[in-house]
């Protein structure tokens, strides 16, 4: 019973750690866009900036996020 | 009048659907041609099956469900999905990681799958799959939604609707079938390329549209962000690459 479990659960963290693989390789490009469209969502309509304003913001800094964390590994694949 | 009513709301709905068919084609074909077809139409077939089922199961009441909850959604994950798969492309470009890896990937699987060790993809390409799911998803729940309010709550005009639809995703099906070998002479790693370009750009654009955002020209917006996301990328390839010169070597 207790080795039935066992394998039940690692085959559903197999399961979740391939779903997972498929949005998340640098845990940084991830987090950072999820944080700056939660930025966008919630902060920034605050700032009283208009929707069109807000679109930009969020396609910007999404495409920032995106080049920090190519330069980082860039950075990293040297070693 | 009846006519030119009906036939308005036909039209309506076939052109409407042919916008979001082609959109959801695009990158079905993209993927396809650079992952391989099975997984790619498997990817979009599923989609529209579970659309087909939802729309069986809940029929009008969808129409209560907020749209951009959907889209933010299914918009979010596309984004993250789509930044991954560019960030690869740029460094693989850059030449630092090799450019077949997902081939290197796909054949170990392919052998382990032979081998009978456990956890492997039975054949599929799961990358592939989800993109071209979650693409048609989207876009598919769009022309869902779009059937509706065109169809306005009324039998004959809701089936109207679906036919435009329909007919639209038929005509798109046929686009399809004609320009996939062209695609297949681009070299591959520059399809590679646009695939991420397009699954960033169209992600960005629906979490935008979820979060309840306007893009500046609506729809328009998505060629520029295409366009913007493009010149990002190709800039970076050398960025990169100086930034991988530059750094010291570990030792």
């Amino acid at each position: 019973m207790a080795a039935g479990m066992e394998w039940l659960w690692l085959r559903v963290r197999r399961v979740a750690a391939e779903l997972m693989g498929l949005f998340v390789e640098d845990a940084g490009l991830a987090l950072g866009s999820l944080a700056w469209i939660g930025v966008v969502w919630l902060l920034l309509p605050a700032l009283r900036l208009g929707v069109h304003a807000r679109a930009l913001a969020l396609g910007l800094g999404l495409m920032a996020i995106l080049g920090e964390s190519a330069l980082r590994a860039a950075r990293r694949r040297r070693g | 009048m009846g006519l030119l009513h009906a036939g308005t709301t036909l039209v309506a709905a076939f052109l409407a659907s042919l916008v979001e068919c082609v959109e959801a084609l695009t990158v079905v074909l993209a993927v396809g041609s650079v992952r391989g077809w099975r997984p790619a139409l498997a990817g979009a077939a599923a989609a529209l099956g579970v659309l087909a089922a939802i729309v069986l199961v809940f029929g009008a009441s969808l129409a209560r469900i907020p749209l951009h909850l959907l889209q933010a959604g299914v918009g979010v994950l596309l984004l993250l999905f789509g930044l991954r798969w560019l960030r690869k492309a740029v460094l693989r470009a850059a030449g630092l990681i090799p450019l077949h890896d997902e081939a290197a990937a796909y054949a170990r699987s392919e052998a382990a799958m032979r081998t009978g060790a456990p956890g492997s993809p039975a054949g599929r390409d799961r990358v592939a799959f989800a993109a071209c799911f979650h693409i048609t998803m989207l876009e598919g729940t769009e022309v869902v939604f779009l059937v509706m309010a065109l169809g306005a709550g009324l039998h004959a005009e809701l089936v109207r609707a679906s036919l435009g639809a329909l007919a639209a995703l038929v005509v798109v099906a046929a686009l399809g079938v004609a320009l996939h070998r062209p695609l297949v002479r681009v070299p591959e790693n520059a399809l590679k390329f646009v695939v991420g370009v397009l699954l960033s750009a169209f992600g960005t654009f629906w979490a935008g549209e979820g979060l309840g955002l306007a893009w500046p020209g609506s729809d328009w917006s998505l060629p520029g962000l295409v366009g913007v996301y493009l010149l990002l990328a190709v800039a970076l390839v050398p960025a990169c690459r100086a930034q991988a010169a530059a750094a010291p070597v570990r030792v």
